[in-house]
């Protein structure tokens, strides 16, 4: 313990506390005080880049979210616009079925009517005809035998009336 | 661009020394020859040894380096000198160590204008006035000279110096990088996970996240200044900062300061009216924790000459075994012995060095953590109560 006081240097311990102080004051300026500083910034920009990628990590996430809905939305309006066209085929056709019809069956009804019309037009025409052709085919059969004519007429009028084609 | 002037400046200072120091060699003015052989010479018994070990514990005024026998058997030293200078009674006095000759023992008288001064195991002494020769009493105690302020740049404080501009070139590096980017490069990489392992493990936990940025500096440098002061006594240089006694007790006694102007009024009521305790226990437990206050940087000082002298010692003991054990186990035996256990205790050195700024740094840390701690005693208290009740209901 003597030793080591003897063995004290004042002289040593001035320069180390000269140099220490310095030191720590030099290192202080020049060293420590731009290298923390650096490293907090450093910290604090890691911080807050984890941070922004955090966000927009929840952002995409969110925004994935209203697409699927907005999707959705889409899909269900595209159904509906479907089906409604669907709808508006089968009624259009079945309307244009019916008109079709009813306008077939009215063209089918004049068709049958005016055949009606001609087929009576046509037969008066031939019952006048064929009481013409008769008469004249009578008449040179007879030509001697009826001289009165209109006696012959009215007896193949009855005939006819009788014969009723 | 002015790292590389500084590098080079560095690097042509070191030549220059070494030059120097061949250049006195030869011209016999640093003769460091076999006319004094008093502990420079040839190291071959077990006293010599001895002395050696005990001269390179204590502090030196002259840089050596090695020695050897020339052809003619004559013992050449190479070293160089570094100055002396000292606060005698007839003022400042400054002059090369080379003047003393190598000596030791109080043999060389150097005259520096009206004072005369000798050395005398690794001191120097005035010699008063009218002297000529120094005379010891029966203790071997000079009789006829005193002690004087010796503020020469000794081996430890050239080894100093040489630390603090090399923290400062590299560091100063490091800092410079960070102004262009983000990511030291190069040696700065293994530089930055040191700094934040000062800052995130030994500043941080101890001092708390609100002020440990005011104390980086003084932690920082400490850290780095013993750290590379130990490594550096484990080269050959045979440096041996650390375990001097002066150093040691340097840096604690910052230690000591720091944390008695950085103490806050709980610290001092700790001290000197201890919260939570009766009256008198209060006044019993004054000395006790002043006595604390005195041991903390006692501990640190002690601590760390301690572990390093141990390893000084422990280390050139083990290179001596080959002298030592010659007898023994013969030249190959012993030479391989020593230098297994060398080896194997150089790298246990080469942990404590770190260790060793790391416990100092740690603990000047805690201890500055306890002085700016702030902790509200009343609340502190009711909480307490609190659980006391709580655990015992527990109990019930």
């Amino acid at each position: 313990m003597l030793d080591l006081i003897n063995d004290f240097s004042p002289g040593l311990f001035f320069m180390q506390a000269l140099i220490l102080i310095i030191l720590i004051v030099l290192m202080r300026k020049f060293a420590w005080k731009p290298i923390l500083n650096a490293l907090s910034e450093r910290e604090e920009g890691i911080a807050e880049a984890l941070a922004a990628a955090e966000n927009a990590k929840i952002e995409m996430a969110n925004l994935e979210a209203s697409n699927q809905a907005a999707a959705q939305e889409a899909r269900a309006q595209r159904d509906e616009m479907l089906k409604d066209a669907r709808e508006i085929k089968e009624k259009m056709i079945a309307d244009a079925a019916g008109q079709a019809q009813e306008k077939a069956d009215k063209i089918i009804a004049q068709a049958q009517e005016a055949i009606e019309a001609e087929k009576k037009a046509a037969l008066a025409d031939i019952k006048s005809q064929v009481a013409d052709l008769s008469v004249d085919i009578a008449e040179k059969v007879t030509r001697k035998e009826l001289s009165q004519k209109d006696a012959q007429h009215a007896l193949i009028e009855q005939l006819l009336a009788e014969a009723n084609i | 661009m002015y790292r590389a002037y500084f590098k080079i400046a560095f690097f042509a200072l070191i030549f220059t020394a070494f030059a120097t120091a061949q250049a006195q060699e030869h011209n016999g003015d640093y003769a460091f020859d076999d006319e004094i052989e008093s502990d420079g010479g040839k190291v071959n018994t077990k006293e010599e040894i001895d002395s050696y070990i005990d001269h390179h514990l204590k502090d030196s005024h002259d840089f050596h380096l090695f020695s050897y026998s020339d052809d003619a058997g004559v013992r050449k030293h190479v070293g160089f000198s570094l100055p002396v200078i000292v606060w005698s009674s007839e003022g400042l006095k400054f002059f090369m160590s080379s003047r003393f000759h190598h000596d030791d023992d109080g043999k060389v008288l150097v005259k520096a204008g009206d004072a005369t001064f000798t050395k005398l195991h690794s001191k120097i002494y005035e010699l008063d006035s009218g002297a000529t020769a120094i005379n010891f009493d029966a203790d071997h105690h000079p009789t006829n000279a005193h002690r004087v302020f010796d503020m020469s740049i000794t081996k430890s404080v050239f080894g100093l110096l040489l630390i603090g501009l090399l923290m400062l070139l590299v560091f100063g590096a490091l800092a410079k990088q960070y102004k262009t980017k983000k990511i030291p490069t190069g040696f700065g990489r293994v530089l930055e996970p040191l700094v934040l392992y000062v800052r995130d493990e030994i500043a941080r936990p101890n001092i708390g996240e609100t002020k440990y940025r005011k104390f980086m500096g003084y932690l920082l440098t400490v850290f780095f200044l013993i750290w590379i002061s130990n490594l550096l006594g484990l080269t050959p240089f045979g440096f041996n900062i650390t375990g001097q006694i002066a150093v040691t007790v340097c840096l604690a006694l910052f230690t000591f300061i720091i944390v008695q102007f950085s103490g806050n009024k709980d610290y001092w009521m700790h001290i000197f009216w201890m919260p939570g305790v009766p009256v008198l226990m209060k006044i019993a437990l004054i000395p006790i924790e002043l006595i604390g206050l005195l041991t903390k940087p006692f501990s640190l000082l002690v601590r760390l000459f301690a572990n390093i002298t141990a390893g000084h010692v422990v280390v050139m003991g083990l290179i001596a075994l080959m002298i030592t054990l010659k007898a023994q186990f013969g030249i190959v035996g012993s030479t391989g012995l020593s230098i297994f256990l060398t080896l194997f205790l150089s790298v246990i050195e080469l942990l404590v060095a770190f260790l060793q700024a790391f416990i100092f740094t740690m603990l000047s840390a805690l201890f500055i953590g306890m002085a700016v701690a702030e902790h509200d005693h009343h609340e502190h208290a009711g909480t307490e109560e609190d659980d006391i009740d709580e655990v015992r209901e527990r109990f019930i």
